[in-house]
């Protein structure tokens, strides 16, 4: 009625606003999203758990302290035989998922950044190369390019009897890959104090030489002197000792080469795949974060005298990183999703010997628990780390 | 529930048919995503969506397992047997995706003793690691895939009803380049291939620490990719149930270049397994092969089945239900001619033996122990009657 209308302010017309504020509105919305999410939670755990009691199939942690009674091909880390528990048996399979993770984040991050920058490059022929890496890799199911690896190079490298041998006693086969494993003497131990000492000393010389272009703005070669400390010092210690340092050979066997140390296909192609793989998206990442650093920074860099190479390292790098840490993260954690693929080539990774614990002990909820459980907290620690990582590199006022 | 069709619904997406072997195997629409796989597992690829749908997932892993299988089988009109991957001479498709093989022939024989059909049978191709799980969640009937009678399966809710083969494991060498070796106790230091989740891993592990070997384990989910990395050459030796490795011997690029090591390193006692807690049900998989069996020792064939039971060889008609007023085949849920039905559909337990694994077949296995007790071997009959 158009009396109503024109009601003046006053509390009748306060009491119709509330249901027509949006924002009270919006508070009665969410309360009944949040009641109709947490029913289903509810209808869902209870569901679970009355249908898990009725088939029996939840019980416990317990199992885990039985003996395993399988072998796993590659535990780098920790002693481990069929007489270990499935416990062991789960911290070899996380080791694993970690250290092709860990390799493959370094490995994906360093070629990332050489194809983005590659592909800003000036030289046609470069730029092209990396475009045509990106689109090939980027358009791959990641699964695929394991099996690229696995099938179509590694398990064609010749046999044992006819390995590849490659400079400094390594050698290439379809078992994989061998090379000298260092033995160390007695005395060897300095060389761990060289080298630690060397690690601080690079950290002081650096702090010097900041300093002191800071007041003379005098440069320091730090690059070359930190080498020379980092590698020097524990060729110095051991030198003193009369280098207690033998090498484990490889040597051809009855099977296969013995000795040394080994690193076997599966890991390999794992390895390669996700690092090469991964790289293309980190390559995106990369062009991105440079592309977003205004022309006008590199332009004032220049008129200051800079030279290329330090307006990238010292101008347009650092701006671009807080661009290019969140999406990194991302792909960071992608990488480590998708080494669970590592269960079809056989990697022992945590879910491929998560699978057989599984299916030794039929434990089905259990096991996939403590999937869950490990990767979430791989994620989210990797997630804190970056976010501490791009805090640093963040804007600071000055 | 609602959701049961998720569990029993066929989530097998187009196969990759390409030329690459290995990779043929991979169901490529799964990858990425999350979802309950045809086993009622969970689809591990992409990890972080499993997390967020596991928990929907445990509330549909366990309803179906209902205690009356026999009705639901009737009810639904066929049979869910869960067979091998890809085995031959116990269970594999041909080009138009027709099952053949002893096991496949249990679950025909299945099909025969309840529904008077051997046609009605649905297939579920399980690998090792799956198959329990399958059978747990109640998406299969039955499980007959060369599967080993332990102790700890039989505790975890399943239940052998007999042993349709006896067998052992063994190891298969490439004697063309191992050519100095005889014997499974000179493998120390080899590089041995093994399929994940079956008894052969455990047995493996036992015998070469038992023996103070070494070996390397290359250890592999799917037998496609055990099978392909034994061909190329990754493993020195390949190890599994004997009937098994004469099986994929024939299916490698030069068969006459292996051989199998004269050693049996385990007992495998193959058999079918039913989830515990329904007697009638586990009755009727337990008396088919009992089945089987009775009517090799008795003479009965595919082909003279129906001229006997009209004949007056009073246990031949009793086992075939002729006698006045049987009941044996009504008290087990069927009807009372379920024998020649069963044997009218596969044959006896011999005629299925020669076709899919004996003379009749390019296995060429022997009887051995899985001759009639009569014979000197092990299968053994409990009377009909
Ligand atoms: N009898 C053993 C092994 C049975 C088994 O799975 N054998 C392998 C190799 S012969 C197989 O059939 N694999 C086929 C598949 O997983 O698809 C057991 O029950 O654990």
């Amino acid at each position: 009625m158009a009396s109503q209308d024109i009601t003046p302010v006053g509390k009748d017309s306060a009491k119709v606003s509330l249901l027509n504020d949006p924002k009270f509105r919006g508070y009665i919305f969410q309360a009944v999203a949040v009641l109709v999410i947490a029913g289903l939670v509810y209808w869902m755990v209870n569901n679970t758990i009355a249908n898990l009691q009725r088939a029996n199939l939840a019980s416990g942690f317990g199992f885990l302290d039985g003996r395993s009674g399988f072998d796993i091909s590659s535990s780098p880390y920790l002693a481990y035989s069929s007489d270990s528990t499935y416990l062991q048996a789960l911290w070899v399979g996380i080791l694993n998922t970690l250290t092709v993770a860990f390799a493959g984040i370094i490995t994906a991050t360093i070629i990332g950044f050489i194809i983005g920058i590659g592909r800003l490059s000036h030289n046609w022929l470069i730029r092209k190369i990396c475009t045509v890496y990106v689109e090939v890799f980027r358009n791959i199911p990641p699964l695929l390019v394991i099996f690229f690896w696995y099938s179509g190079v590694l398990s064609v490298l010749p046999q044992a009897r006819q390995s590849i041998s490659l400079p400094f006693n390594t050698f290439l086969n379809n078992r994989g890959f061998f090379f000298p494993a260092p033995v160390f003497g007695e005395g060897a131990w300095l060389a761990g104090v060289g080298l630690l000492v060397g690690i601080a000393g690079t950290f002081f010389v650096r702090r010097w030489a900041y300093k002191r272009q800071m007041a003379t703005g005098q440069q320091f070669p730090v690059g070359w002197t930190s080498l020379g400390l980092i590698v020097g010092l524990p060729v110095l210690a051991l030198a003193i000792k009369g280098f207690p340092l033998s090498f484990d050979y490889p040597v051809l066997g009855a099977f296969n080469l013995k000795g040394g140390s080994q690193v076997g296909p599966e890991f390999m192609s794992l390895f390669l795949a996700l690092s090469f793989y991964t790289a293309a998206f980190i390559a995106e990442i990369v062009r991105a974060g440079i592309r977003g650093v205004g022309k006008g920074q590199s332009e004032a860099a220049h008129a200051l005298g800079l030279r290329a190479g330090p307006t990238t390292r010292l101008v347009v790098v650092p701006q671009a990183m807080r661009i290019i840490i969140p999406p990194l993260t991302s792909q960071y954690l992608n990488l480590t999703k998708n080494s669970s693929l590592a269960v079809a080539i056989g990697y022992p990774d945590l879910v491929a010997v998560g699978g057989t614990i599984l299916n030794q002990t039929n434990r089905s909820i259990e096991v996939v628990t403590i999937w869950l459980v490990v990767y979430l907290s791989i994620s989210v620690l990797t997630s804190l780390f970056m976010n501490w990582f791009n805090a640093k590199m963040a804007l600071v006022e000055r | 529930m609602a959701f049961d069709s998720c569990v029993n619904g066929r989530h097998i997406g187009p196969f990759f048919r390409g030329a690459w072997g290995a990779i043929r195997q991979y169901d490529f629409s799964s990858v990425g995503t999350m979802g309950i796989n045809l086993k009622g597992q969970i689809v591990m690829k992409n990890l972080v969506l499993k997390g967020a749908l596991a928990a929907s997932a445990l509330v549909l892993l366990a309803n179906a397992a209902s205690a009356a299988t026999l009705d639901d089988v009737k009810k639904k009109g066929f049979l869910q047997c869960g067979v091998n991957t890809g085995l031959p001479g116990f269970a594999s498709p041909n080009d138009k995706g027709e099952w053949s093989g002893f096991d496949v022939d249990y679950c025909r024989a299945v099909a025969a003793a309840v529904f008077g059909d051997p046609t009605k049978v649905k297939y579920t191709p399980l690998s090792a690691k799956d198959r329990l799980p399958a059978l747990q969640s109640g998406e299969i009937d039955v499980l007959i895939r060369n599967t080993t009678w332990t102790l700890s399966r039989d505790e975890q809710g399943f239940d052998f009803t007999g042993v349709n083969y006896y067998d052992g494991q063994g190891f298969m060498i490439n004697s063309k380049k191992l050519s100095g070796i005889n014997s499974a106790l000179q493998l120390s230091g080899a590089s041995v291939c093994v399929q994940a989740g079956t008894t052969t891993e455990l047995n493996l592990a036992d015998y070469f620490k038992a023996n103070k070997m070494e070996y390397n384990p290359v250890v592999f989910e799917k037998v496609e990719e055990v099978n392909a990395a034994y061909d190329s050459g990754r493993c020195d030796a390949y190890t599994t149930d004997q009937s098994g490795l004469y099986a994929y011997r024939l299916a490698l690029t030069a068969p006459d270049d292996h051989i199998v090591l004269p050693e049996i390193i385990s007992k495998e006692p193959l058999g079918p397994v039913v989830r515990q807690g329904d007697q009638q049900w586990a009755d009727i998989i337990r008396w088919t092969h009992y089945a089987l069996l009775t009517a090799e020792e008795l003479g009965i064939t595919k082909a003279n089945v129906e001229e006997l039971a009209k004949g007056d060889s009073p246990e031949v008609k009793r086992v075939l239900g002729q006698e006045a007023g049987t009941k044996l085949g009504t008290d087990l849920g069927l009807t009372n001619d379920w024998v020649v039905n069963i044997v009218k559909a596969v044959g006896n337990y011999g005629e299925i033996f020669d076709k899919n694994l004996g003379s009749g077949s390019p296995l060429k296995i022997a009887r051995g122990i899985n001759a009639q007790w009569s014979k000197g071997g092990l299968q053994y009959a409990m009377p009909i009657r």
